[in-house]
């Protein structure tokens, strides 16, 4: 049996999943200052009775890392970074341990100018004076030649108990961003490691041993054991959950969008032949923009839970939470209320939400459950215009070559799928804003994040870089380098980076069954120099599709009969 | 958050699938380094920087420019319609004001794409900024253009479409004409004799470097556009000039690009020639659009910069500000240099012989204008090409008076029933591109 949990802003679900469907699914409340023992909470609830021998895997999804960003608990680590020419890196300062050393790699991954040993010792004893024992180290172009990151760090003193490296982080080029991951990995593997170190030894004492796995935002897992060098992949994997989850019942291969309104937010996200789209760039943690892979998705300050206003004469639903509905014993009227109302829910007090409706209804001058419908009304809308534009951008998004530009595939979604709490009863009124898309409910719409966790597979993607002028390969993220001739091409490094992908799935925590590989980018040019052709340069990235393990599909079959 | 100061607009097109020919200077390989340095800079992520995805120029568009022998589509490629597409984007955006300024960054060039067309001349087809500029004329209505090309090589082609519009102001700036291709831009081609003193040209002396490039900006051209008063600029930004191009003879560097762009202010800049592809386009493409962001450059230097060994010599300086008087004189007088060479003519006659260098053609017009009181005057090419048809083009200018109009009519008739493939009109006032064929009903 799966375990899947998702913690969400409100409520913490957990589901317990076996060959014939749900077997178990519970709802605890979240606790965001002590996510750790919400966790357990729930990971008890959902095994009470059960034998631990009887579980497989268990996969979470938590707000834990992006929780510590929002709030600033942040502890003290050092960066040092090496730019060479372009824009002054003192721009992409992360905070205030921050040092830019001498040192230069360019496109190619030449060195330019070398690195000095001695300002490096320099920065870093001043670090360890302030007691910084964190530290990152990125320099530009790193992923084209890793050697000024691994030179700076053999120059640091002794002292430090955990460095992290930009080039590992990601392939792709972006130094602000490959400073912004860095610095968060940093930053969060205090928090990050004592949190699953406690998780662990807990489940352990319950004489559950299986592999956990940690949701990713792009819609995948990895083991535990290895979000601890990449602590910062799990930021924000609620939206990915969800997703994933929605796609355990999207059965063709159309276009579609997923909406997941939950009560602080709603989260927009699309598929394209029953995968999420990814974010070519990455995922954007409160003002850190970063290289950490991520669907392409955008999160709505609009939900059940969001306060309703009237502003200068007109509806005003969020931004902001401040607590339950009034219906649910909260202060301010929300849709959840108007729900309430309007009769879809019953479990609340009705009279709280009417009597709060009332100054609603009497500004904007109609009757009580008029003002109720447009408050859904505003709210429907708004997220059906907000999901529009999330397609438009994705649509817009610049490509590189003819071929793209005259075949661009265009998303073109004609069905939206629904989950959250209030999802069933917005059905019909998304439907009426969605310009002839069908919409539909995800069978279990109340716990469809957690079943997305327990079923999502192990993801992660491999780039490959080689110049054989230089006659070099390499894929710095795995610290994988190789010395090629001649002969290497395009097919050649596709071959390399695939087997390189299928060992990192592995080791991250897939099964073979769940190696879907595939070629995301691939680009061979041909280097002339004075008429002659020196070389080749070929760029590849694979990965491994996001999608569900392979032994959901019986799950899957059940819990879409139930 | 790092945030530009004015919003700028990118198109970065670099074709990654297409090439003149595998060896060529114009060729995949050519803006890949500098998508690598941009990428790695994190460019597109800054705020107040936006990319834009090019749309396709269409035929009609290409047309209110250029008569393609024997059509367009024969003397071009998707690329051209791309390119074309990333400036006239970027243009929209800046006239749309989503942007204060943009930078099509786009490939293959154009500049050196004349009025006719039956091939590619210095790797151009169609003119990119001409096929914009004459887009946002019809669309928003603008008149007074100004066009500052500070490519390498002269922009002849940019100058022959606009040699007889005194609404478009052309300065070109570029390596003395008898040391590189095209071989022409000298100070006294000032444009046809209804539009003398709008185009300018200013040789510059081999081994020019920053100091003597922006003397020329600060003291010639920013003068000049000021008291032009363009409702837009311009800039076709070849980066040729750089130290380490393989084709030009010039000193300039990434600092001196940089602070060309700030000088200059231009609306809307597109990327021309540079072929030193990994010594100088990802620096200079870096420099130039955090000029027109209005950001700081100060560290955008290229790996062997070394403004020591690049100081110009006393000598060239001396060069660069006598042709400098002579430009501004020539700007100054612009008014009697016109009425001289209009005299008492009613039409001026002139036969050229061109040359299609990337094709290999040879082309022979004949260019009749009428020298209009009222009007920049119609006027009429017959053409003729080697290995293509020939031709009769007429071209209707867009305020043109009605006698111009008029007259451009009539020859469009008596050219159909003369010895012509093809008779071309040009209707700018009707913005229609009319086509009359041998054979054809
Ligand atoms: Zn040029
Ligand atoms: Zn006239």
């Amino acid at each position: 049996m799966i375990i899947g949990l998702d913690v969400g802003g409100t409520h913490t679900d957990v589901v317990l999943l076996a060959k014939d469907g749900i077997r178990k699914a519970v709802k605890v409340p979240t606790n965001s200052a002590d996510l750790f023992h919400t966790v357990l909470t729930g990971i008890t609830a959902v095994t009470a009775g059960i034998d631990p021998a009887s579980l497989r895997r268990i996969v979470l999804s938590t707000t834990l890392a992006t929780n510590a960003i929002a709030q600033g608990c942040i502890p003290n680590v050092g960066m040092i970074v090496s730019s060479g020419p372009g824009i002054d890196p003192e721009y992409f300062r992360t905070h205030r341990n921050y040092t830019a050393v001498r040192g230069c790699i360019d496109h190619r991954g030449r060195e330019i100018e070398p690195i000095d040993p001695e300002q490096v010792r320099q920065a870093a004893q001043c670090f360890l004076e302030q007691g910084i024992t964190h530290l990152g180290i990125v320099g530009k172009f790193s992923v084209r030649n890793p050697a000024h990151e691994i030179a700076i760090q053999k120059a640091l003193p002794p002292g430090f108990e955990r460095i992290f490296l930009g080039h590992r982080v990601s392939g792709s080029l972006n130094f602000p961003r490959r400073i912004a991951t860095t610095y968060l990995n940093a930053a969060v593997f205090p928090i990050h490691y004592a949190f699953f170190n406690a998780v662990r030894q807990s489940l352990a004492e319950r004489g559950i041993c299986v592999p956990i796995h940690i949701m990713k935002p792009d819609g995948g897992t990895m083991l535990l054991d290895a979000s601890v060098d990449q602590p910062a992949q799990t930021i924000l994997s609620g939206p990915a959950a969800s997703v994933m989850g929605s796609l355990a019942f999207a059965f063709d291969e159309e276009d579609a969008i997923i909406l997941d309104i939950g009560g602080t937010t709603t989260d927009i996200a699309v598929l394209v032949n029953l995968a999420p789209i990814l974010n070519p760039s990455g995922i954007t943690v409160g003002s850190y923009k970063t290289l950490i892979r991520s669907m392409e998705s955008h999160s709505l300050a609009l939900g059940g839970d969001s306060a309703i206003s009237i502003a200068q004469g007109r509806l005003q639903i969020g931004p902001e939470r401040k607590g339950f509905a009034l219906a649910f014993g909260g202060p301010y009227p929300t849709p959840t209320d108007a729900l309430c109302i309007l009769g879809k829910i019953k479990t609340g007090n009705t009279d709280r939400a009417v009597e709060g409706f009332q100054p609603i209804a009497k500004a904007l001058g109609c009757g009580i459950e008029d003002a109720a419908k447009q408050v859904l009304d505003t709210l429907c809308r708004t997220v059906v215009q907000e999901a529009n534009e999330l397609l438009r951008r994705i649509n817009e998004k610049p490509v590189y070559t003819i071929h793209e530009i005259l075949e661009g595939y265009r998303v073109h979604p004609k069905k939206i799928l629904l989950l959250g709490g209030p999802a069933p009863y917005l059905a019909s009124r998304i439907e009426r804003f969605s310009e002839g898309m069908q919409v539909g409910v995800v069978p279990r719409w109340d716990v469809a994040n957690a079943i997305g966790a327990a079923l999502a597979r192990t993801t992660t993607e491999v780039v490959l870089f080689a110049d054989t002028q230089q006659g070099i390969a390499m894929a710095p993220e795995e610290s994988w380098q190789e010395k090629v001739d001649r002969q290497f091409d395009k097919d050649k490094a596709i071959e390399h980076a695939t087997a390189l992908l299928r060992q990192k799935a592995v080791r991250l925590g897939a099964v073979p069954e769940d190696l879907e590989t595939e070629v995301i980018e691939e680009y061979q040019f041909n280097m002339v120099r004075g008429f002659y052709t020196t070389g080749r340069n070929i760029r590849v990235r694979v990965q491994i599709k996001p999608g569900l393990i392979a032994a959901s599909d019986a799950i899957v079959g059940m819990l879409s009969q139930e | 958050m790092y945030q530009a100061k004015r919003r700028t607009g990118l198109v970065f097109f670099p074709a990654f699938d297409w090439a003149i020919n595998p060896t060529h200077p114009e060729r995949e390989e050519r803006l890949l380094y500098t998508q690598d340095q941009v990428f790695e800079e994190g460019i597109f992520d800054i705020e107040g920087i936006e990319e834009f995805k090019p749309d396709l120029v269409t035929v009609k568009d290409v047309q209110r420019v250029h008569f393609c022998v024997p059509d367009v589509w024969g003397v071009t490629t998707e690329s051209h319609f791309i390119s074309a597409g990333g400036a006239k984007t970027i243009g929209m955006a800046v006239m749309d004001k989503r942007v204060e300024r943009g930078f099509a960054l786009v490939r293959p060039p154009g500049h050196h794409a004349m009025r006719v067309v039956h091939g590619a001349r210095g790797f151009c087809n169609i003119n990119i900024e001409a096929i914009m500029i004459e887009y946002l004329r019809k669309a928003y209505g603008i008149r007074k253009v100004a066009i500052v090309d500070t490519d390498c090589h002269h922009g002849d082609g940019t100058q022959d479409i606009y040699w007889h519009d005194p609404d478009t102001l052309f300065i070109s700036l570029h390596q003395d004409g008898r040391t590189l291709y095209p071989g022409s831009g000298f100070t006294n081609e000032i444009g046809g004799p209804t539009a003398s003193g709008y185009t300018l040209n200013y040789p510059l002396p081999p081994n020019t470097s920053d100091e003597g490039f922006l003397y020329a900006i600060e003291q010639v051209v920013l003068p000049v556009l000021k008291e032009f008063e363009p409702e837009l600029i311009v800039n076709s930004a070849g980066q040729d000039n750089h130290f380490s191009d393989p084709i030009t003879n010039m000193n300039f560097t990434a600092q001196g690009y940089a602070r060309l762009t700030e000088l200059l202010q231009a609306d809307i800049a597109v990327l021309e020639g540079g072929y030193s592809i990994e010594g100088a386009l990802p620096y200079l493409n870096v420099g130039i659009i955090l000029a027109m962001a209005g950001l700081d450059y100060s560290k955008v230097t290229e790996p062997n910069y070394n403004p020591m060994a690049l100081r110009q010599k006393p000598e060239i300086m001396t060069w660069i500000q006598r042709i400098g008087d002579q430009v501004l004189t020539n700007w100054k007088n612009r008014n009697q240099l016109s009425e001289m060479a209009r005299g008492d003519k009613r039409f001026e006659e002139r036969s050229r012989t061109l040359f299609y260098d990337t094709d290999s053609l040879v082309e022979d017009q004949k260019e009749t204008l009428r020298i209009c009181p009222d009007c920049p005057g119609a006027w009429k090419i017959e053409t003729e090409c080697q290995k293509t048809q020939r031709a009769l083009a007429i071209h209707v200018p867009v305020h043109a008076c009605s006698d111009c109009r008029n007259l451009a009519m009539d020859w469009f008739e008596q050219g159909a029933r003369q010895d012509f493939d093809a008779v071309f009109l040009q209707d700018r006032p009707q913005d229609r591109f009319v086509v009359k064929r041998r054979g054809a009903a």
